[in-house]
C-alpha cells in the first residue's frame, strides 16, 4: 500500500513539469476550490467575458470597477477570517487608512511619479496600521472575539476621530482631512513615471476599434482594477497552498495545538493580518482614486459589516467565493438602492447562515465536483487529483 | 543554582545546569520540576511538585479527578504559566519559554481531546509538523512514514475529521511523534478506545520508546500503564502523591483509598 502511494505521488512527475504545470502546482491544492483543469477554463472564460463586459455593455462597466475594487476587500478578509480564524470587522480600517494615505500623498505630489508613490503609500498603510494593531492584539495575548471587539472599535475610533478633522488645522501640507465633508482634489489616478511612461487611468474614455461592434469606447480604470483583482486572487491562492497556508488553517482550526507543532502562531496571524491590511488599503487606494474623493462613511459600522456579510455569503474558506460575492451582493445592492438594500442584505446573511454555513461557492463547487467525479469513473478522463506534495 | 540543587539533595539525578552538564558529573534527567506551584483563584491545582523524569524512561501519571495530572502537563509545555516554580528541560530552565519554543527544544505534547485538524487531509495533518524541517523527497518520506506509523496509508486524501476517534488518536500521536521530540507528552491516549485500539495504541507508544523517545503519558486505564509504564507517580490534590513501579503503586493501600475514597 505505502510502496502504491509512493509510486504514484512520484510518478506525476516523471519529466520535468511544463512551466504551466509548475504555475498550477503552486495556484492549486486541498486550501482552495478549483484544482481542475476544467476549473481553469471555466476561469478562462469568465475572465474574457470580464475583460469583454465594457465593450458590449458600454457604460455599466464604470460601475462594475467599483464591485472589482471591492472584490479585493473581500479577499483581504477571507485571507484574514476565512483561512486565519481571525473574524475583523477593522478591514475597512485598512480601507480607510489606505484611502486617506493615497489622498494626501497625491494631493502633496501631483505628478504622475507622485500618484504612483500614493498607490505604493496607500497600500503600505493599510498595512502597516493592520501590522500595529496586530501586534498590540497577538502579542498581547488578545483572541478569538475580543479580537472581532477590537477590530470593531477601531473602526468606530477612526470614524469619530476623521470626522473632527474639518478645521483648518487637520491639513498635512495641502492636504485637508476635511471631515464628514471628506477630501475632495485629489489628483486624477495617473501611474507611470514623467518623461518616460504615463497613463491616466480615470475619466478618460478610450476608443477602440472592434470587429462587428466598430468603434467603442470604454474606461480605462476598470481594466485597471480587473487587473489587479486577478493578480490578488492569484497571488493568495499562492499564499494559501504554500506551506504558510497550511500553516494559517491550522492556526484557524486550533491555535495551542498549532503552537504544540513548534509554530509561532503569533506572528503567523500577524503576518496574515498584515497583509490583509495591505490588500485593503490597496482596495482603499483604488475607491478613493477612483471616487477622486474620500470621506469618513468608510469607517462607518455598515460599511465594516459588509466584508463580513460578502465573505460569509460566498464562503469565507474560499478566495473565490468572497470575490464572487462581493461582485453579486454590491451589484444587488446597487440595484436594490435605499433602506430596502439593507433588509436585502441582512436577509442574505440570515439565509447565508442558516441554509449554507459554509457558503454559495464552495457549495457549488462540492456539486460540480462531484457530479465530475460520476463523469470520470465513466470515461476516465479526469486529470488526477493527487496533490503535489512540494 | 548548584547551591539549591545540593540543598535538595535529590539524589545524583537532579536537574542540572548548562555548565553542569558540560563540565560533567552527567545525568540522565531529561525534564525536572521545581517546587511548581499553579493556583487559579483560590483553588490550587498543583501545590508545590517536584517531578522528575530521566531519559528514555516511559513514565505513566495517574490520580484522581482534578489531582492537577492535565495543569502538570501544561506547566511543562507552557501552555500554562506557573505561579511559582520552575521547569527544568535538559539541564535549561524553561520556565519562561512559548510553547513553540519549547517544542524546538524537544518537547512534544498530545492534547487530552483528540485534535487533529478536521478541515485538513491526513496528508496535510502529517505534513503540517514535517514541513517545518523537511523538504523535497525527504518530506514526503517522512509524511508517508508518520501515516503508515498512524496506520491510516489508504487514507491520505480523508479529511481527517471523517476519522474514527482511534484513528484521529493514532493521526495525532504520530503526528507529535514526527517532530523526533526526546520528550512527548500524552493526555489520556487511550480514553474511549476499544480494546483492540487501546492495544494499537500501546504498541504506537512503545515503538516509539525503544526509538529513544521519553514518554510522561497521563492514563486512568491501568491496565494500560501496566502493560506499558518504566514507573508510575500517582498525583493527589495537586501533589506527588506515590512514585514507583506499578506492582508498588498497585499493592499501596493508600493509593486505593484516594483512587477508591473512604477506607
Amino acid at each position: 500500500m505505502a510502496a502504491e502511494s509512493s509510486a504514484s505521488s512520484s510518478s506525476s512527475s516523471p519529466a520535468a513539469p511544463s512551466a504551466l504545470g509548475r504555475l498550477r502546482n503552486r495556484l492549486e491544492g486541498p486550501n482552495t476550490i478549483g484544482n481542475s483543469r476544467r476549473f481553469w477554463v471555466g476561469f478562462a472564460v469568465v475572465l474574457l467575458g470580464l475583460v469583454a463586459f465594457p465593450l458590449l455593455g458600454g457604460g455599466t462597466g464604470n460601475q462594475f470597477s467599483l464591485f472589482l475594487v471591492l472584490g479585493l476587500l473581500g479577499l483581504s478578509l477571507s485571507l484574514v477570517w476565512g483561512y486565519s480564524g481571525i473574524l475583523s470587522f477593522g478591514q475597512t480600517v485598512f480601507f480607510g487608512v489606505g484611502a486617506y494615505t493615497f489622498g494626501v500623498v497625491s494631493i502633496n505630489f501631483p505628478t504622475p511619479g507622485g500618484i504612483t508613490g500614493a498607490v505604493v503609500a496607500g497600500t503600505l498603510g493599510g498595512a502597516v496600521v493592520a501590522a500595529l494593531l496586530g501586534y498590540f492584539m497577538f502579542y498581547g495575548g488578545v483572541r478569538d472575539v475580543y479580537v472581532t471587539i477590537i477590530t470593531l472599535v477601531s473602526t468606530l475610533v477612526m470614524l469619530t476621530f476623521m470626522a473632527q478633522t474639518a478645521g483648518s488645522e487637520w491639513t498635512i501640507g495641502e492636504a485637508p482631512l476635511g471631515g464628514f465633508n471628506g477630501m475632495p482634489g485629489m489628483p486624477l489616478l495617473t501611474l507611470g513615471v514623467e518623461g518616460i511612461f504615463t497613463f491616466q487611468f480615470v475619466f478618460n474614455e478610450l476608443e477602440l476599434f472592434v470587429p462587428v461592434l466598430g468603434t467603442v469606447t470604454f474606461d480605462p480604470f476598470y481594466y485597471l482594477a480587473l487587473a489587479l483583482l486577478l493578480a490578488g486572487y492569484l497571488g493568495l491562492r499562492v499564499v494559501v497552498n504554500m506551506d504558510f497556508g497550511r500553516v494559517l488553517v491550522a492556526v484557524r482550526e486550533d491555535e495551542d495545538r498549532t503552537q504544540m507543532f513548534g509554530y509561532n502562531v503569533k506572528r503567523a496571524k500577524l503576518i496574515a493580518f498584515t497583509l490583509g491590511g495591505g490588500f485593503a488599503g490597496l482596495a482603499g487606494v483604488l475607491y478613493a482614486a477612483r471616487n477622486v474623493y474620500i470621506d469618513p462613511s468608510v469607517f462607518e459600522l455598515y460599511f465594516a459589516t459588509l466584508p463580513v456579510v460578502w465573505v460569509s455569503v460566498g464562503g469565507r474558506k474560499s478566495l473565490l467565493g468572497a470575490v464572487v460575492a462581493t461582485i453579486a451582493v454590491e451589484y444587488l445592492r446597487l440595484n436594490i438602492g435605499g433602506e430596502l438594500a439593507l433588509v436585502a442584505v441582512g436577509a442574505l446573511l440570515l439565509l447565508s447562515i442558516l441554509v449554507l454555513p459554509g457558503g454559495i461557492v464552495p457549495w457549488i463547487d462540492e456539486k460540480l465536483t462531484n457530479s465530475n467525479l460520476d463523469v470520470s469513473e465513466i470515461d476516465g478522463t479526469e486529470p488526477s487529483t493527487e496533490v503535489s506534495e512540494s | 543554582m548548584s547551591d539549591s540543587a545540593d540543598r535538595q539533595s535529590l539524589g545524583p539525578n537532579v536537574r542540572q545546569t548548562a555548565a553542569e552538564r558540560a563540565t560533567g558529573d552527567r545525568t540522565d534527567t531529561l525534564l525536572q520540576t521545581d517546587d511548581l506551584v499553579k493556583t487559579f483563584g483560590g483553588f490550587t491545582a498543583t501545590d508545590s511538585v517536584d517531578f522528575s523524569v530521566d531519559e528514555g524512561e516511559l513514565r505513566c501519571l495517574i490520580g484522581p479527578n482534578g489531582a492537577g495530572k492535565s495543569t502538570l502537563l501544561k506547566l511543562i509545555t507552557g501552555t500554562l504559566a506557573p505561579t511559582d516554580g520552575s521547569v527544568y528541560y535538559n539541564g535549561h530552565d524553561i520556565t519562561d519559554l512559548e510553547p513553540n519554543e519549547r517544542v524546538d527544544r524537544g518537547i512534544s505534547m498530545k492534547f487530552q481531546v483528540p485534535s487533529v485538524y478536521g478541515d485538513l487531509t491526513v496528508r496535510e495533518n502529517a505534513r503540517l509538523p514535517i514541513q517545518q524541517f523537511a523538504d523535497g523527497a525527504e518530506r514526503r518520506q517522512r509524511v508517508r512514514e508518520a501515516i503508515e506509523a498512524a496506520g491510516l496509508t489508504g487514507y491520505e486524501e480523508v479529511d481527517a475529521s471523517t476519522l474514527s476517534h482511534g484513528q484521529q488518536q493514532q493521526l495525532e500521536i504520530s503526528m507529535a511523534a514526527s517532530l523526533e521530540p526526546d520528550l512527548l507528552l500524552l493526555d489520556e491516549p487511550v480514553a474511549g478506545l476499544s480494546l483492540e485500539e487501546r492495544g494499537e495504541i500501546a504498541d504506537l507508544v512503545q515503538e516509539l520508546n525503544d526509538d529513544g523517545i521519553t514518554f510522561v503519558i497521563i492514563e486512568h486505564d491501568i491496565d494500560f500503564v501496566e502493560r506499558i509504564a518504566d514507573a508510575v507517580t500517582v498525583l493527589h490534590q495537586g501533589a506527588v502523591f506515590r512514585e514507583g513501579s506499578i506492582e508498588d503503586i498497585r499493592a499501596d493501600d493508600e493509593v486505593r483509598r484516594i483512587y477508591l475514597g473512604g477506607e
